[in-house]
């Protein structure tokens, strides 16, 4: 699997998302600075989280404005996968790769702590390590991971299958008390129509190897090194 | 020339931050204040005359950049 982890200034997690790339699939991710205008050869485009601009007019709207996206919207247009993290999910839908946006929490606060998602749809290339329904680990840390979309585009997400992730309990019930930020539906991450492109506001990334008190991660970077 | 360019949520997007403020406002003593919605204010100052080119422009940048149209609705104004 050979990935490009993006890097804006402000980014804060490239390094885990690149550690979790070396990790899982045996070669380090290409580290790509934002006003490149080309991506290396690459079968992911990974999108890591943190503040990019200072979250600045929107968070995500002004790296999604860099030079280097133009490489990534052609990267996803050819099928190529596209994994947003945190800010890069935030980004990944101001370029509009993916439909809807990210709010302020509902409670105003930023989370961090570690939350459970069940793994709603395990038939896509994020997802296929895991199984249906599956109650996973992750940690979150976020100020703005509300997810909102249009009572349309979210009949056409569940429709669709294309809801991967929920925030839910340790039963796999999506309730209010396990969802963290009041995202509609407690989605936590979706997919775009094709099945190449991924936003998501927890960490798999921090959660991949012993040292950091789990790998239910690693599923995810395992998911797509089996087909990339 | 310049020009303002207010940013509001639309209507049926939750407002965290406004219904905050409206309960900030309440625990002061402020009663009768039925809803608050929070926007953002952007001033631009504009090299051009054209009035008509400047509106043009400015809707293309609230298209693009200044306003999420997803969550987002925009108001031009020159002055």
């Amino acid at each position: 699997m050979k990935s490009a982890v993006l890097v804006f200034p402000g980014i804060n997690r490239e390094r885990d998302l690149a550690r979790a790339f070396h990790e899982v699939s045996g070669v380090a991710p290409h580290m790509v600075w934002h006003t490149e205008t080309e991506l290396p050869d690459v079968d992911v485009v990974a999108i890591p989280g943190g503040f990019s601009y200072g979250d600045y007019l929107r968070c995500g709207a002004i790296a999604a404005r860099s030079p280097i996206i133009e490489a990534v919207r052609r990267h996803a247009d050819r099928g190529g996968y596209v994994l947003g993290i945190c800010n890069g999910f935030q980004i990944v839908t101001e370029i509009g790769l993916l439909p809807g946006a990210l709010m302020r929490n509902a409670s105003l606060k930023f989370v961090c702590k570690e939350v459970r998602l069940r793994v709603d749809n395990a038939s896509t290339a994020f997802t296929s390590a895991y199984a249906p329904g599956q109650v996973i680990r992750c940690p979150i840390a976020h100020g703005e991971g509300n997810y909102f979309a249009d009572a349309e585009t979210l009949a056409r997400l569940e429709g669709e299958g294309r809801v991967a992730f929920r925030y839910c309990d340790e039963a796999g019930e999506t309730t209010d008390a396990a969802n963290p930020n009041g995202s509609i539906h407690s989605i936590a991450g979706i997919l775009n129509e094709r099945g190449n492109v991924l936003g998501m506001m927890p960490h798999p990334e921090n959660l991949i190897e012993a040292l950091q008190g789990g790998i239910d991660g690693r599923g995810l970077f395992e998911s797509l090194a089996r087909v990339a | 020339m310049k020009a303002r360019v207010t940013v509001t949520l639309k209507n049926g997007v939750l407002d965290p931050q406004g219904k905050a403020i409206q309960g900030a406002l309440k625990s002061l003593g402020f009663a009768g204040v039925d809803d608050v919605r929070q926007g953002k204010l952007i001033e631009l100052e504009l090299s051009g005359h054209d009035r008509v080119q400047a509106e043009a422009d400015l809707k293309d940048m609230c298209e693009k950049l200044l306003a999420n149209t997803v969550i987002e609705n925009y108001r031009i104004e020159l002055i």
